[in-house]
């Protein structure tokens, strides 16, 4: 049938282009199709990936566009790199990493692990667990403002439930010892459904005859766990790390609704950092050399953090 | 060909009927400004411009919080979304100097409009570039400072005012000084009236925008807070980090601590205003431009609500709010964004604006008879337009801000250093924007 299809094409195809076409190479046909893929990648990718290299070694403003432009050499990234506030953008963006990393791993693994048991209403549950990862940023962020409210907030009512404390002794999000927690457990909320479902797929990936044949050598529960779950999830889960990760270093919109970057300066992450550099302070210079060094850490992290997933995948 | 023929008789003959030239087409115009009571009367009393010039007029309102970035964003890429701009005073040094407005001193020569006619402090901080040059950069559009409004209610009753009298030894009354301010605060903090938990008062501390930034600089300017040793000179050490500007600042954190309602951390004109008429606090800050609202509003309005200017320590002063309204240099309908300007100058629209909750800055409204009998808050207006200090505007200013916002946040909000300290970071900031200007 599909023979058919192509002799009736190649017969309603006009001679000179057929000709024309017939004699292309493959190479030639290659390029016509992957054209203007590379295209767009270079202009809307690598061509402001290099335009951004350029500018990051200028004192360009973007707002002052008629000022003369002057080539300062390193200055940018000396500034930056010795700048204290800069380090303690970073400083805030690795704790905020490495907690929400740490804690959507631990609990999207369990409740994988939970939901991955046979039970009634086990679809339900996974529904629901994976609601908050579908609601807008923008959404969670007002909303948990609220819930983090020491007047009337929920969030602040269950911990006094628990604790004892009152309600409005203590502010998630005022206090410079609780706003760093308040943005871990808000992204925590959101977007472990996010790991686990990544976990789920690797746990029902795993034939069902490993488990039995583990039955049959005696091995004990926690042994087939740490010997065969672990291992042969582990891939999926370095898979969520590397994407949780990459999306927690450029972490914004969230951010911004609960805290901007308050209180002080202790939630202000290296994105929330560069926003205000280059499009509030209009330094476009300095904001380039600055998303320059997050590129390349982002890059140089997820390269090496690549190679040992394709490693883990090879065993 | 035929067609054409008809077409050019066609056009003949109504240009000699006498129909208006091109450039007196009607227009559509596109006013922006912030997203708040006035620019309601604004739209109220542009019907009649519309009216009297069939031109008609659209409205680009944005939120207070994103106002300076929408705005900024569209001037800096040379947008055509607005014909007409009121933007904040701050912004007049970068309009001018990077050709976002339209110098108007030829256009007002030509219709005879003079800047002597509005009132000074607003001409100067609204207008002009370099600052009390006579160049021309917009009309001053809304007169606005920051002011304080209070639960008249609760401070006539006699119980609060006994336990007031107790506690410090004198009545209670509207605060002559910033310090009888805090003391009457600190008086109502956690207080309990009608059964219900009150606070102090509500000011200002958001840090995305400006909000802490005007908060603050309303105390440190009764404290005698400058600049500059010498005006233009950019020479800080010594003004910014004075004694007296530590101490101002230093009282402004013991206020948010002592006197202020819990989680009130991020809080700007949205969050004082509805501290207040939720009946959480007995007084709270907020800029004038909000006070015929809140004078109108059902619940807390009327006899219960009174008004007072920002009380002086070592002098007098107000933090300055307030817009001009200026013509954007990429309209193409320049024209007809100049006819707007020419008629909200004239004296009889500045009243109307007035009566319809707008600030008009021109002194026949405000030296006209009866001006302070005509709200309650219009004789305070007049005082704080008397004593107004107004941020940098310098064309720098969004990075002067920011700079102020991070290092007043982190000494008040995030309790982090010293008063002194804060401020001469502010300074090291502050000096690195100028060195990059290539001002020092």
């Amino acid at each position: 049938m599909s023979q058919t299809t192509l002799d009736q094409a190649a017969q309603a195809t006009p001679p000179r282009a057929a000709r024309r076409i017939k004699g292309l190479s493959d190479r030639a046909i290659a390029w016509i199709f992957v054209g203007p893929t590379i295209f767009l990648l270079l202009a809307i990718n690598i061509f402001p990936l290099i335009w951004t290299i350029n500018l990051s070694f200028t004192n360009f403003k973007a707002n002052r566009a008629n000022r003369a432009v002057e080539y300062i050499g390193f200055r940018n990234y000396e500034r930056i790199l010795t700048d204290s506030d800069i380090w303690l953008s970073m400083q805030a963006t690795a704790h905020f990493l490495f907690w929400t990393i740490f804690f959507q791993v631990l609990i999207g693994f369990t409740l994988a692990w939970l939901i991955n048991k046979k039970f009634k209403g086990n679809d339900l549950w996974t529904t629901i667990i994976v609601l908050p990862m579908m609601l807008s940023p923008a959404v969670v962020g007002n909303f948990w403002t609220f819930l983090y409210q020491p007047q009337i907030g929920l969030f602040n009512y269950v911990v006094a439930f628990f604790t004892g404390a009152d309600p409005s002794s203590f502010e998630m999000l005022g206090s410079v010892n609780l706003a760093p927690w308040s943005i871990v457990i808000v992204d925590t909320w959101m977007w472990t459904p996010f790991v686990m479902l990544i976990c789920l797929a690797g746990l029902r990936s795993i034939p069902d005859y490993i488990y039995e044949a583990a039955e049959i050598d005696r091995a004990s529960k926690l042994r087939q766990f740490f010997t065969i779950t672990i291992p042969m999830v582990l891939p999926f889960l370095m898979l969520a790390v590397l994407f949780r990760g990459i999306e927690n270093f450029k972490m914004f919109d969230l951010v911004v609704q609960l805290t901007g970057g308050g209180p002080g300066s202790v939630t202000e992450l290296a994105s929330i950092n560069l926003k205000r550099e280059a499009f509030e302070k209009w330094r476009t210079g300095y904001s380039s050399a600055f998303a320059i060094i997050l590129f390349v850490t982002v890059f140089g992290l997820a390269s090496i953090y690549v190679k040992a997933l394709n490693k883990v995948k090879e065993r | 060909m035929r067609n054409m023929k008809l077409a050019t008789v066609s056009a003949l003959s109504l240009a000699a009927a006498g129909l208006p030239p091109a450039t007196a087409q009607a227009e559509d115009l596109t006013l922006c400004w912030a997203a708040w009571d006035p620019a309601n009367a604004l739209v109220e009393l542009s019907k009649e411009f519309e009216a009297e010039s069939g031109h008609s007029m659209s409205f680009e309102f944005v939120p207070w919080p994103n106002f300076a970035d929408r705005m900024l964003n569209e001037l800096n890429s040379g947008g055509k979304l607005c014909d007409l701009l009121i933007g904040d005073s701050q912004w007049i040094g970068g309009g001018a100097e990077n050709g976002h407005y339209v110098k108007l001193n030829d256009f007002f020569d030509s219709e005879g409009i003079s800047m002597g006619d509005f009132a000074d402090a607003t001409v100067y901080a609204y207008s002009t570039w370099p600052k009390g040059s006579p160049n021309y950069y917009a009309l001053p559009a809304m007169g606005d400072a920051n002011g304080w409004f209070y639960r008249k209610d609760w401070f006539a009753r006699e119980d609060i005012q006994a336990d007031f009298k107790a506690a410090t030894g004198r009545d209670l009354a509207e605060p002559t000084s910033q310090k009888e301010l805090l003391e009457i605060a600190q008086f109502f903090q956690g207080r309990e009236i009608d059964g219900q938990t009150v606070y102090g008062a509500a000011i200002f501390t958001e840090r995305g925008s400006e909000g802490i930034t005007m908060g603050i600089t309303s105390a440190l300017y009764p404290w005698g807070f400058k600049y500059e040793n010498t005006p233009g000179s950019y020479d800080m050490e010594g003004a910014v980090n004075s004694p007296e500007a530590v101490e101002a600042l230093e009282f402004y954190k013991e206020f948010y601590q002592t006197a202020t309602p819990p989680g009130y951390t991020n809080s700007y004109m949205g969050e004082s205003l509805d501290a207040f008429k939720s009946g959480q606090v007995a007084m709270a800050m907020n800029w004038f431009a909000f006070f015929p609202g809140l004078y109108a509003d059902p619940n807390t309005g009327g006899d219960k609500i009174d008004f007072f200017v920002n009380p002086p320590q070592n002098q007098a002063g107000s933090t300055l709010g307030g817009q001009g309204i200026s013509v954007v240099a990429y309209s193409d309908k320049q024209d007809a964004a100049l006819e707007y300007i020419k008629w909200f100058a004239q004296p009889d629209v500045q009243a109307k604006w007035w009566d319809l909750g707008g600030y008009s800055a021109h002194k026949s409204v405000l030296e006209g008879d009866g001006f302070e009998a005509s709200a309650p808050f219009a004789g305070d207006f007049l005082e704080a337009m008397d004593a107004v200090q107004d941020f940098w505007q310098e064309p720098a200013y969004a990075e002067l801000l920011l700079a102020m916002q991070k290092r007043m946040h982190d000494y008040v909000v995030a309790d982090q250093g010293t008063a002194k300290e804060a401020l001469d970071l502010l300074i090291e900031d502050w000096t690195e924007v100028f060195e990059d200007e290539g001002k020092l």
